[in-house]
Protein backbone atom coordinates (compact mmCIF):
# COMPACT_ATOMS: atom_id res chain seq x y z
CA UNK A 1 0.00 0.00 0.00
CA UNK A 2 1.15 3.08 -0.88
CA UNK A 3 0.98 7.06 0.48
CA UNK A 4 0.71 8.26 -2.86
CA UNK A 5 0.74 7.03 -6.26
CA UNK A 6 1.29 9.30 -9.25
CA UNK A 7 0.07 8.81 -12.50
CA UNK A 8 2.55 10.43 -15.35
CA UNK A 9 5.90 11.54 -15.48
CA UNK A 10 6.13 15.21 -16.68
CA UNK A 11 6.83 18.14 -15.60
CA UNK A 12 4.01 18.05 -13.21
CA UNK A 13 4.29 14.35 -12.31
CA UNK A 14 8.12 14.51 -11.78
CA UNK A 15 7.50 17.55 -9.23
CA UNK A 16 5.22 16.14 -7.62
CA UNK A 17 7.10 13.20 -6.70
CA UNK A 18 10.03 15.64 -5.77
CA UNK A 19 8.03 17.18 -3.16
CA UNK A 20 6.25 13.39 -1.89
CA UNK A 21 10.01 12.24 -1.91
CA UNK A 22 11.29 15.21 -0.03
CA UNK A 23 7.95 14.70 2.62
CA UNK A 24 8.99 10.83 2.95
CA UNK A 25 5.95 9.61 1.75
CA UNK A 26 6.18 5.92 0.31
CA UNK A 27 5.10 6.91 -3.67
CA UNK A 28 5.18 5.55 -6.73
CA UNK A 29 5.16 6.58 -10.32
CA UNK A 30 3.32 4.97 -12.86
CA UNK A 31 4.44 6.29 -16.60
CA UNK A 32 4.45 5.32 -20.25
CA UNK A 33 7.24 7.51 -21.00
CA UNK A 34 9.37 10.70 -19.25
CA UNK A 35 9.73 14.03 -19.54
CA UNK A 36 6.15 14.09 -21.27
CA UNK A 37 5.38 16.51 -23.64
CA UNK A 38 8.21 18.96 -22.53
CA UNK A 39 10.79 16.39 -24.06
CA UNK A 40 9.07 17.22 -27.65
CA UNK A 41 9.56 21.06 -27.48
CA UNK A 42 12.09 22.17 -29.73
CA UNK A 43 13.65 25.01 -27.66
CA UNK A 44 12.02 26.32 -24.65
CA UNK A 45 12.66 30.10 -24.12
CA UNK A 46 10.77 30.59 -21.08
CA UNK A 47 11.49 27.97 -18.16
CA UNK A 48 12.70 30.35 -15.74
CA UNK A 49 16.71 30.16 -15.34
CA UNK A 50 17.06 28.49 -18.32
CA UNK A 51 17.39 31.34 -21.09
CA UNK A 52 17.34 28.59 -23.55
CA UNK A 53 17.62 24.72 -23.44
CA UNK A 54 15.54 22.48 -25.46
CA UNK A 55 13.12 20.27 -24.35
CA UNK A 56 14.63 17.36 -24.48
CA UNK A 57 17.33 18.59 -22.36
CA UNK A 58 15.45 20.39 -20.02
CA UNK A 59 13.03 16.71 -19.61
CA UNK A 60 16.57 15.21 -18.93
CA UNK A 61 17.50 17.75 -15.94
CA UNK A 62 13.51 16.68 -14.57
CA UNK A 63 14.09 12.88 -14.87
CA UNK A 64 17.98 13.42 -13.22
CA UNK A 65 16.07 15.39 -10.37
CA UNK A 66 13.15 12.38 -10.16
CA UNK A 67 15.71 9.64 -9.97
CA UNK A 68 18.16 11.36 -7.36
CA UNK A 69 15.35 9.62 -4.63
CA UNK A 70 14.56 6.44 -4.47
CA UNK A 71 10.65 6.21 -5.52
CA UNK A 72 9.67 3.25 -6.76
CA UNK A 73 9.44 4.50 -11.06
CA UNK A 74 7.17 1.95 -12.99
CA UNK A 75 8.15 3.16 -16.51
CA UNK A 76 6.55 2.26 -19.44
CA UNK A 77 3.76 0.90 -18.11
CA UNK A 78 0.21 2.04 -18.96
CA UNK A 79 -2.42 2.64 -16.28
CA UNK A 80 -5.81 1.22 -17.38
CA UNK A 81 -7.91 2.36 -14.62
CA UNK A 82 -8.34 4.03 -11.46
CA UNK A 83 -10.75 2.72 -8.80
CA UNK A 84 -11.84 4.12 -5.19
CA UNK A 85 -13.07 1.77 -2.52
CA UNK A 86 -11.83 3.17 0.74
CA UNK A 87 -8.37 3.68 -0.73
CA UNK A 88 -7.45 3.44 -4.21
CA UNK A 89 -7.08 0.35 -6.46
CA UNK A 90 -4.42 1.11 -9.66
CA UNK A 91 -4.83 -1.55 -12.99
CA UNK A 92 -1.97 -1.41 -15.08
CA UNK A 93 -1.64 -3.85 -18.01
CA UNK A 94 0.73 -6.30 -15.71
CA UNK A 95 0.29 -5.39 -12.00
CA UNK A 96 -2.40 -3.76 -9.66
CA UNK A 97 -1.16 -1.46 -7.29
CA UNK A 98 -3.09 0.27 -3.85
CA UNK A 99 -2.43 3.79 -2.91
CA UNK A 100 -4.15 5.72 -0.06
CA UNK A 101 -3.60 8.97 -2.24
CA UNK A 102 -3.55 9.96 -6.16
CA UNK A 103 -1.98 12.07 -8.25
CA UNK A 104 -3.44 12.39 -11.73
CA UNK A 105 -0.77 14.22 -14.02
CA UNK A 106 -1.17 12.41 -17.49
CA UNK A 107 -1.19 15.77 -19.85
CA UNK A 108 -2.36 15.56 -22.98
CA UNK A 109 -1.83 13.85 -26.27
CA UNK A 110 -1.75 15.49 -29.94
CA UNK A 111 -5.18 15.75 -31.67
CA UNK A 112 -5.44 13.56 -34.86
CA UNK A 113 -6.87 15.81 -38.17
CA UNK A 114 -9.02 12.50 -38.67
CA UNK A 115 -8.64 13.08 -42.63
CA UNK A 116 -8.04 10.01 -45.97
CA UNK A 117 -4.52 8.90 -45.52
CA UNK A 118 -3.55 10.29 -41.89
CA UNK A 119 -3.68 6.87 -40.39
CA UNK A 120 -1.91 5.10 -43.04
CA UNK A 121 0.63 7.42 -43.42
CA UNK A 122 1.54 7.99 -40.16
CA UNK A 123 5.62 7.41 -39.88
CA UNK A 124 5.54 6.97 -43.48
CA UNK A 125 5.62 10.79 -44.29
CA UNK A 126 3.20 11.67 -41.61
CA UNK A 127 4.75 12.35 -38.02
CA UNK A 128 3.60 14.01 -34.59
CA UNK A 129 7.12 15.27 -33.24
CA UNK A 130 9.33 17.45 -35.59
CA UNK A 131 11.60 17.52 -32.32
CA UNK A 132 12.20 13.69 -32.85
CA UNK A 133 11.77 13.47 -36.91
CA UNK A 134 12.55 16.79 -38.70
CA UNK A 135 16.07 15.46 -39.65
CA UNK A 136 15.00 12.37 -41.74
CA UNK A 137 13.15 15.59 -43.81
CA UNK A 138 16.62 16.98 -44.52
CA UNK A 139 16.41 18.36 -48.17
CA UNK A 140 12.70 17.75 -48.60
CA UNK A 141 9.67 19.68 -48.86
CA UNK A 142 7.84 19.23 -45.87
CA UNK A 143 3.99 21.07 -44.86
CA UNK A 144 3.29 21.56 -40.76
CA UNK A 145 -0.59 21.33 -40.40
CA UNK A 146 -1.60 24.11 -37.30
CA UNK A 147 -1.27 27.44 -35.54
CA UNK A 148 -0.45 27.40 -32.70
CA UNK A 149 2.99 27.46 -30.75
CA UNK A 150 3.74 23.59 -31.58
CA UNK A 151 3.19 24.28 -35.30
CA UNK A 152 5.26 27.05 -35.23
CA UNK A 153 7.72 25.25 -32.97
CA UNK A 154 8.06 22.75 -35.81
CA UNK A 155 8.25 25.43 -38.73
CA UNK A 156 11.19 26.94 -37.14
CA UNK A 157 13.26 23.40 -36.52
CA UNK A 158 12.33 22.93 -40.46
CA UNK A 159 14.05 25.69 -41.62
CA UNK A 160 17.53 24.76 -41.25
CA UNK A 161 16.30 21.08 -42.62
CA UNK A 162 14.10 21.21 -45.11
CA UNK A 163 14.13 22.58 -48.57
CA UNK A 164 11.15 23.94 -48.51
CA UNK A 165 8.20 24.35 -45.14
CA UNK A 166 4.35 25.10 -46.26
CA UNK A 167 2.65 26.41 -42.84
CA UNK A 168 -0.81 25.37 -43.20
CA UNK A 169 -3.23 27.19 -40.78
CA UNK A 170 -7.20 26.96 -40.81
CA UNK A 171 -8.13 30.05 -39.21
CA UNK A 172 -6.69 33.34 -41.06
CA UNK A 173 -4.10 33.93 -38.32
CA UNK A 174 -1.74 32.33 -35.57
CA UNK A 175 -2.42 31.64 -31.53
CA UNK A 176 1.18 31.09 -31.51
CA UNK A 177 3.93 33.60 -29.93
CA UNK A 178 5.08 36.75 -32.10
CA UNK A 179 8.51 35.75 -31.21
CA UNK A 180 7.75 33.13 -33.18
CA UNK A 181 5.69 33.97 -35.84
CA UNK A 182 8.50 36.69 -36.74
CA UNK A 183 11.30 34.33 -37.24
CA UNK A 184 8.57 32.02 -39.84
CA UNK A 185 7.58 35.20 -41.25
CA UNK A 186 11.50 36.15 -42.21
CA UNK A 187 12.52 32.70 -43.39
CA UNK A 188 11.91 32.81 -47.06
CA UNK A 189 11.33 28.96 -46.80
CA UNK A 190 8.31 28.98 -45.11
CA UNK A 191 4.96 29.76 -47.18
CA UNK A 192 2.46 30.84 -44.88
CA UNK A 193 -1.52 29.29 -45.95
CA UNK A 194 -3.29 30.85 -43.60
CA UNK A 195 -7.64 30.13 -44.19
CA UNK A 196 -6.60 26.91 -45.69
CA UNK A 197 -8.13 23.31 -44.53
CA UNK A 198 -5.95 20.02 -45.05
CA UNK A 199 -8.38 17.38 -46.68
CA UNK A 200 -6.17 14.30 -47.44
CA UNK A 201 -3.10 12.97 -47.60
CA UNK A 202 -1.98 11.26 -50.90
CA UNK A 203 0.87 8.78 -51.53
CA UNK A 204 1.91 5.29 -52.45
CA UNK A 205 4.19 3.88 -49.78
CA UNK A 206 4.81 7.03 -48.23
CA UNK A 207 3.33 10.51 -48.45
CA UNK A 208 3.62 12.40 -51.53
CA UNK A 209 1.14 15.08 -51.88
CA UNK A 210 -1.87 16.87 -49.68
CA UNK A 211 -5.05 18.13 -50.94
CA UNK A 212 -6.13 21.84 -49.05
CA UNK A 213 -8.80 23.45 -49.73
CA UNK A 214 -8.91 27.90 -49.64
CA UNK A 215 -12.39 29.72 -50.21
CA UNK A 216 -13.43 26.17 -51.95
CA UNK A 217 -10.61 26.26 -54.39
CA UNK A 218 -8.71 22.58 -54.16
CA UNK A 219 -5.20 22.55 -54.12
CA UNK A 220 -2.32 19.56 -54.35
CA UNK A 221 1.03 20.16 -52.85
CA UNK A 222 3.67 17.87 -53.41
CA UNK A 223 5.18 17.12 -50.15
CA UNK A 224 7.51 14.52 -48.62
CA UNK A 225 6.47 14.65 -44.95
CA UNK A 226 3.26 16.43 -43.16
CA UNK A 227 3.59 17.43 -39.47
CA UNK A 228 0.74 17.49 -37.63
CA UNK A 229 0.88 20.18 -34.85
CA UNK A 230 -2.95 21.38 -34.28
CA UNK A 231 -3.26 20.82 -30.70
CA UNK A 232 -3.77 18.62 -27.97
CA UNK A 233 -6.57 16.91 -25.88
CA UNK A 234 -6.37 15.60 -22.20
CA UNK A 235 -5.01 12.10 -21.59
CA UNK A 236 -7.79 10.70 -19.58
CA UNK A 237 -7.87 7.66 -17.40
CA UNK A 238 -11.30 6.36 -16.59
CA UNK A 239 -12.09 6.80 -12.65
CA UNK A 240 -14.46 4.45 -10.63
CA UNK A 241 -15.47 5.97 -7.66
CA UNK A 242 -18.80 5.11 -5.25
CA UNK A 243 -21.70 7.23 -6.59
CA UNK A 244 -19.48 10.32 -8.01
CA UNK A 245 -18.00 10.54 -11.63
CA UNK A 246 -14.86 12.34 -12.26
CA UNK A 247 -15.52 15.62 -12.61
CA UNK A 248 -14.60 17.11 -15.76
CA UNK A 249 -15.25 20.66 -17.80
CA UNK A 250 -16.60 20.89 -21.22
CA UNK A 251 -13.09 20.60 -22.81
CA UNK A 252 -12.76 16.95 -21.12
CA UNK A 253 -10.66 18.80 -18.72
CA UNK A 254 -10.35 17.24 -14.96
CA UNK A 255 -11.66 19.93 -12.62
CA UNK A 256 -9.33 20.99 -10.12
CA UNK A 257 -9.46 23.74 -7.17
CA UNK A 258 -6.65 26.03 -6.13
CA UNK A 259 -5.37 22.91 -3.95
CA UNK A 260 -5.47 20.62 -6.75
CA UNK A 261 -8.25 18.39 -5.46
CA UNK A 262 -10.62 16.85 -7.71
CA UNK A 263 -14.76 15.73 -6.91
CA UNK A 264 -13.43 12.66 -5.37
CA UNK A 265 -11.53 12.71 -2.00
CA UNK A 266 -8.14 11.38 -2.02
CA UNK A 267 -7.68 11.87 -5.88
CA UNK A 268 -5.88 14.78 -7.15
CA UNK A 269 -4.99 16.40 -10.60
CA UNK A 270 -1.97 18.22 -11.90
CA UNK A 271 -0.86 19.58 -14.83
CA UNK A 272 -2.34 19.74 -18.66
CA UNK A 273 -4.67 16.96 -17.65
CA UNK A 274 -6.28 19.67 -15.53
CA UNK A 275 -8.25 23.04 -16.17
CA UNK A 276 -5.42 24.88 -15.15
CA UNK A 277 -5.70 27.75 -17.57
CA UNK A 278 -2.19 27.96 -19.21
CA UNK A 279 -0.83 24.84 -20.30
CA UNK A 280 2.97 26.00 -19.31
CA UNK A 281 6.23 23.61 -18.29
CA UNK A 282 6.84 26.03 -15.67
CA UNK A 283 3.14 26.27 -14.64
CA UNK A 284 2.62 22.40 -14.52
CA UNK A 285 5.58 21.76 -12.56
CA UNK A 286 3.96 24.42 -9.62
CA UNK A 287 0.72 22.68 -10.29
CA UNK A 288 2.65 19.40 -9.18
CA UNK A 289 3.67 20.69 -6.28
CA UNK A 290 0.35 21.86 -5.27
CA UNK A 291 -0.93 18.73 -6.13
CA UNK A 292 1.92 16.90 -3.84
CA UNK A 293 1.72 19.50 -0.80
CA UNK A 294 -2.14 19.31 -0.95
CA UNK A 295 -2.13 15.05 -1.15
CA UNK A 296 0.38 15.29 1.98
CA UNK A 297 -2.06 17.39 3.88
CA UNK A 298 -5.24 14.65 3.04
CA UNK A 299 -3.18 11.97 4.65
CA UNK A 300 -2.03 13.91 7.74
CA UNK A 301 -5.68 14.38 8.57
CA UNK A 302 -6.90 11.04 7.57
CA UNK A 303 -4.34 9.10 9.15
CA UNK B 1 27.77 -11.03 -30.00
CA UNK B 2 24.38 -9.93 -31.29
CA UNK B 3 24.20 -7.01 -33.99
CA UNK B 4 22.02 -4.33 -32.77
CA UNK B 5 21.83 -1.35 -34.50
CA UNK B 6 20.30 1.91 -33.16
CA UNK B 7 18.76 4.53 -35.65
CA UNK B 8 17.94 7.90 -34.26
CA UNK B 9 19.09 11.64 -34.25
CA UNK B 10 20.06 13.83 -31.75
CA UNK B 11 16.89 15.39 -30.97
CA UNK B 12 14.96 12.80 -30.21
CA UNK B 13 13.70 12.25 -26.11
CA UNK B 14 12.73 8.66 -27.20
CA UNK B 15 15.82 7.71 -28.90
CA UNK B 16 18.09 8.95 -26.01
CA UNK B 17 15.28 7.17 -23.45
CA UNK B 18 16.43 4.22 -25.72
CA UNK B 19 19.45 4.30 -25.57
CA UNK B 20 20.48 4.81 -21.76
CA UNK B 21 17.60 1.95 -21.38
CA UNK B 22 20.65 -0.60 -23.49
CA UNK B 23 23.37 1.21 -21.83
CA UNK B 24 21.31 0.49 -18.03
CA UNK B 25 21.52 -3.01 -19.26
CA UNK B 26 24.65 -2.62 -20.31
CA UNK B 27 23.88 -3.79 -24.46
CA UNK B 28 26.12 -3.28 -26.75
CA UNK B 29 25.06 -1.58 -30.27
CA UNK B 30 25.94 0.56 -32.71
CA UNK B 31 24.60 3.96 -32.64
CA UNK B 32 23.54 5.60 -36.11
CA UNK B 33 23.14 9.61 -36.54
CA UNK B 34 20.52 9.25 -39.45
CA UNK B 35 20.34 13.03 -39.22
CA UNK B 36 23.94 12.84 -40.11
CA UNK B 37 24.33 10.18 -42.35
CA UNK B 38 21.76 9.79 -45.16
CA UNK B 39 22.65 6.71 -46.50
CA UNK B 40 21.94 5.38 -43.11
CA UNK B 41 18.53 7.05 -43.00
CA UNK B 42 17.75 5.65 -46.77
CA UNK B 43 18.99 2.31 -45.24
CA UNK B 44 16.48 2.27 -42.71
CA UNK B 45 13.69 3.39 -43.97
CA UNK B 46 14.04 0.57 -46.80
CA UNK B 47 14.51 -2.17 -43.78
CA UNK B 48 11.75 -0.51 -42.13
CA UNK B 49 9.23 0.88 -44.45
CA UNK B 50 8.86 3.54 -41.36
CA UNK B 51 10.29 6.83 -41.59
CA UNK B 52 10.42 7.97 -37.48
CA UNK B 53 12.53 7.72 -35.19
CA UNK B 54 13.88 5.35 -32.95
CA UNK B 55 14.43 2.15 -34.94
CA UNK B 56 16.34 -0.62 -33.15
CA UNK B 57 17.15 -3.82 -35.36
CA UNK B 58 18.17 -6.94 -33.12
CA UNK B 59 19.06 -10.25 -35.48
CA UNK B 60 17.56 -8.30 -38.28
CA UNK B 61 14.07 -7.61 -36.66
CA UNK B 62 13.24 -3.69 -36.76
CA UNK B 63 11.30 -1.94 -33.59
CA UNK B 64 10.14 1.03 -34.56
CA UNK B 65 9.40 3.23 -31.32
CA UNK B 66 10.37 2.88 -27.97
CA UNK B 67 8.48 0.22 -27.09
CA UNK B 68 10.48 -1.11 -24.47
CA UNK B 69 8.21 -4.88 -23.95
CA UNK B 70 8.74 -5.14 -27.29
CA UNK B 71 12.24 -4.23 -26.90
CA UNK B 72 13.04 -6.58 -24.03
CA UNK B 73 11.79 -9.40 -25.58
CA UNK B 74 13.56 -9.36 -28.36
CA UNK B 75 16.96 -9.25 -26.19
CA UNK B 76 15.98 -12.53 -24.12
CA UNK B 77 16.46 -14.77 -27.34
CA UNK B 78 19.67 -12.86 -27.99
Amino acid sequence: MYDLTIIGAGPAGITAAVYAARKKLNTLVITKNIGGQAALSGEVGNYTGYQFISGPELAKKFEEHLKSFNINLQEGVKTLSIEKTDNFKIKTEKKEFESKTVIIATGRTSRMLNIPGEKKFKNKGITYCATCDAPLFAGKDVAVIGGGNSALDAAIQLINIAKKVYLININDSFQGDEIRLEKVRNSDKVEILNSTETKEIIGHEFVKKIKVVKDSEEKILDVEGVFIEIGSTPSLIPVKAPDSELELNQYKEIVVNEHCETNIPGLFAAGDVTNIPEKQIIVAAGHGCIASLSAFGYLSKTK
Amino acid sequence: MANIKVYSTPTCPWCHALKDFLREKNVEFEDIDVSKDQEKAKEMIEKSGQMGVPQIEINGKIIVGFDKAAIEKELENV
